[in-house]
């Protein structure tokens, strides 16, 4: 493979497991190697801080308790996605965001939405069935599905059903009895008495099981028998090949390739029978361990073959295009607006539509989101004051980049190796070229050619995949 | 339709966070009121009487000045059975139609896929602010969103004029339909060329309008003046959908609630000045409503999230005056301390449907509910 070639790919990587990476970063990558880049993703060292809260939190207090607002609880969780240096720490909490969908909607406290935004940071690539566990402690998604309204004499089957159906196994892998008797194994499960909001404000969520509100008595599950409780039922749908198949076809979803939406997938084929399939075996053989499964698909071929083949959901958009351009590595000015931009493109972070997250790939995609999208870009981009932007111009004048095809050339790879069809690439040289060559002489305005060029770019088909 | 009758519109006012309807048409003989509002209250000499009974806040006289005109109705206790009182699940409620499960379908969306059920103007609904609410959220649907009528457009940022006409006939022909492209690469290109040819469409309305009527300098009053000029350009826009905010007054209810009610009186009294200038207003009606109302006791220093709400028809076409029932304030007839709705909004939403717009209302509103009889 060319230099060219390990950077392109390394970009696929950062893009997928990440947010993005600046050229700089890449060619560090790409010098230690593919393999251990995957490994250094999977896990991060001590070196690697996560996201400053520290200092975020000494310019804006409010983005740690932001109660009922979603804007400073999505503004924190952008900051944390763009300024991350463990990229894929904040991508699977983003990717089981979109599975285990919690929202703001009823909820309404997303202090306890950011508290289970951390909960997917802590266990998100850990053993599939402990982040179940926690999850079905996790005080926002028992409110979120109704589990604390679940009681030993009057059963609520909303969380039993949706951890079979949305969480772990799918539909049809089931039955309505099954649903019941998950739901009877989980009474108890609930949160300890809120105090009341007012006047004092409101007061952190927590876990509490109550053993004289849970169903001890004998239940039937996916054919096994026995008093069972919560752990048990875990524990019996993650030996379900079903399971498996579902968890796999999401991550292959959300990290590989754009596959039919889920409600489809009992009917629809898988989009790579043969990648899926190598997938569950190490699920299974790992006992859920998050952690293999991912690094086996991102050293997997049909991995590093599957460029450019999913739409960028809003969330990457925004956080990808603020990484290129060097924005909000420090919580400046602005910052609560950025956590609004993905709303502004259709995906409102700590508010999904439902319990059924997101319909991605083409469905983010209509005329008021796409606006939005190529505005967005286009506004950052072009700034040749931001700091990001301001690199890509040192690095093009010293590479020497003159003619209208290496503009555009430099500008596609700055902008993540993006590959552009022929026809683009041939529109893009001819819109350029009848200003004739960049003059590096005259900086400043070789500087806004560059960045007119990169929005133009920005606003291609080609960029609204990933 | 002739062409001597112009096609209906809708404006859609939303006031975002729950207005307190207890003191926005406020019972001010009614001492229940005063013994429930220590703090937040309007002091009855400063109550607007519209009769014996009930008077708007303050700060809604410009309104009066409609109501006087016969162009305002009243709907009195709005809202629907077992309020969540939550905002956002209050407002997909709203916005679905559906109380008891989430919905995926606006209903202003699906009113305007029935008004151009071929996409041939990708205006037919336009939201004046940053995203789409709900509301008008239809998979398939073109639906404008215009943050800024200024500036709206693609790639905006580029300021020269030369440089931005280069870029925009660029994109046009990037995203112009192929042979041979994949489906997504399709959708993406008609997609693409439909809210280029929008914004393009929609530029003309700031050039041609012209106005005596000066609005004022509130956020609400610019989206009411951009909607103004949208709708003189006849671009064919049947609803346009905007909101402000914030009603959420926990806390310093009687100095945000006046500003708040302020500007919508303002900016609504500008939009219908305007029209009356361009004698255009027996085509549109405007809708008011609100996603709850608050607790009827007061908290100290605001309200808390309630149940039933007010809203308010305003137009020409409107039979003005106020309609249904105000629920009562008696304790023993509170719900978790608020007042109990007695009117579905859906029925609000079917008399627009099917009274303004002459459609069907019960596929767009999921059922059928009955209608008051608001309209001319």
């Amino acid at each position: 493979m060319s230099h060219k070639e390990d950077l392109a790919l390394m970009a696929h990587l950062m893009r997928r497991a990440g947010f993005g990476a600046s050229r700089e970063d890449l060619e560090r990558f790409v010098a230690q190697g593919y393999e251990a880049t995957v490994e250094e993703l999977v896990n991060p060292t001590e070196d690697q801080p996560g996201g400053d809260m520290a200092t975020m939190l000494r310019y804006h207090p409010s983005f740690l308790l932001p109660g009922g607002t979603p804007f400073s609880g999505q503004a924190n969780w952008m900051y944390q996605m763009v300024s991350t240096k463990r990229p894929l720490e904040e991508k699977i909490a983003l990717f089981w965001h979109h599975v285990f969908a919690t929202g703001n909607s009823k909820v309404d406290n997303c202090d306890q939405l950011l508290v289970q935004i951390q909960m997917f940071r802590d266990y998100g690539l850990g053993s599939y069935k402990d982040l179940l566990i926690e999850l079905s402690k996790n005080p926002a998604m028992i409110f979120w599905l109704d589990n604390n309204e679940n009681h030993r004499d009057a059963v609520n089957e909303n969380w039993g059903r949706e951890l079979l159906e949305l969480f772990s196994l799918g539909v049809s892998n089931y039955t309505e009895v099954d649903v019941r008797e998950a739901s009877r194994a989980f009474t108890g499960w609930t949160i300890a008495p809120k105090p009341p909001r007012q006047p004092y404000g409101r007061f952190s969520w927590k876990f509490d099981y109550r053993e004289e509100d849970h169903d001890d008595s004998e239940k039937s599950f996916l054919g096994e028998v026995g008093n069972f409780g919560g752990e048990d039922i875990i524990d019996i749908v993650c030996n379900q090949p079903a399971t498996a198949r579902f968890i796999c076809r999401h991550l292959y979803n959300f990290f590989v390739a754009d596959e039919v939406q889920v409600p489809a997938w009992t009917i629809e084929p898988a989009r790579d029978e043969e990648a899926l399939e190598q997938m569950m075996d190490i699920f299974i053989e790992s006992n859920y361990d998050m952690k293999a499964v991912v690094k086996f698909m991102f050293n997997s071929d049909f991995f590093k073959n599957a460029r450019y083949s999913k739409i960028k959901s809003p969330a990457e958009v925004v956080a990808g295009t603020l990484k290129m351009v060097g924005e909000f590595q420090f919580p400046e000015p602005g910052i609560l607006n950025i956590g609004k931009e993905p709303t502004y493109m259709g995906q409102s972070i700590l508010d999904p539509p439902s319990v059924e997250g997101w319909q991605t790939g083409s469905e983010w995609i209509n005329s008021g989101s796409l606006l939005a999208r190529v505005n967005f870009v286009a506004d950052r981009v072009a700034n040749t004051e931001l700091p990001g932007v301001k690199k890509i111009l040192d690095r093009m004048k010293a590479d020497g980049v003159t003619t209208p095809h290496q503009l555009i050339d430099a500008a596609a790879e700055h902008m993540g190796f993006l590959e552009l069809s022929d026809e683009t690439r041939d529109q893009l040289v001819a819109n350029v070229q009848s200003d004739g060559d960049l003059n590096w002489a005259d900086e400043s305005a070789a500087g806004q050619r560059v960045g007119e060029t990169m929005a133009l770019i920005g606003a291609t088909t080609e960029y609204q995949f990933g | 339709m002739t062409s001597t009758k112009k096609d209906p519109v809708i404006v859609v006012l939303q006031l975002t966070g729950g207005n307190d309807y207890f003191n926005t048409v406020i019972p001010y003989n009614d001492p229940l009121y005063y013994d429930n509002r220590p703090y937040v209250k309007y002091e009855q000499e400063d109550i607007i009487k519209i009769d014996d009974t009930y008077g708007f806040m303050p700060q809604m006289g410009p309104i009066k000045g409609l109501y006087d005109q016969g162009k305002v109705a009243v709907i009195n206790g709005v809202g629907y059975k077992d309020s969540p009182r939550s905002h956002f699940r209050s407002m997909d409620i709203w916005h679905t139609c559906e109380p008891d499960k989430v919905g995926t379908e606006g209903w202003a969306g699906r009113v305007a896929r029935e008004l151009d059920p071929n996409k041939e103007n990708v205006l037919t609904a336009i939201n004046f602010g940053h995203g789409l609410p709900r509301a008008l959220a239809v998979p398939g649907v073109p639906v404008a969103a215009i943050a800024d009528l200024s500036t709206y457009g693609l790639l905006t940022g580029i300021s020269s004029q030369d440089q931005r006409a280069k870029a925009l006939d660029l994109f046009s022909r990037m995203y112009s339909p192929t042979v041979g492209g994949s489906f997504v690469t399709d959708y993406l290109r008609s997609t693409g060329t439909d809210a280029m040819v929008g914004a393009d469409i929609v530029k003309v309305a700031p050039e041609q309008y012209s106005s005596t009527v000066e609005y004022p300098n509130s956020p609400i009053a610019m989206h009411l003046r951009d909607i103004a000029q949208v709708y003189f350009a006849d671009l064919g826009t049947r609803i346009f959908y905007t909101q402000h905010a914030s009603f959420d007054t926990h806390a310093g209810e009687m100095a945000g609630h006046p500003m708040l009610w302020n500007d919508v009186s303002q900016g609504i009294a500008a939009f219908f000045e305007d029209l009356e200038a361009h004698d255009a207003g027996d085509n549109v009606i405007m809708y008011l409503f609100s996603e709850f109302g608050r607790r009827v006791h007061d908290n100290g220093s605001g309200t808390d999230h309630g149940a039933a709400g007010v809203s308010f028809v305003i137009g020409n076409q409107v039979k003005g005056g106020q309609y249904g029932e105000y629920p009562s304030a008696k304790s023993e007839d509170l719900e978790q301390g608020d007042l109990v709705p007695n009117y579905d909004f859906r029925s609000d939403y079917a008399m627009l449907v099917e009274d303004w717009f002459g459609l069907d209302s019960k596929p767009i509103v999921n059922g059928g509910f009955e209608k008051l009889p608001i309209l001319k």
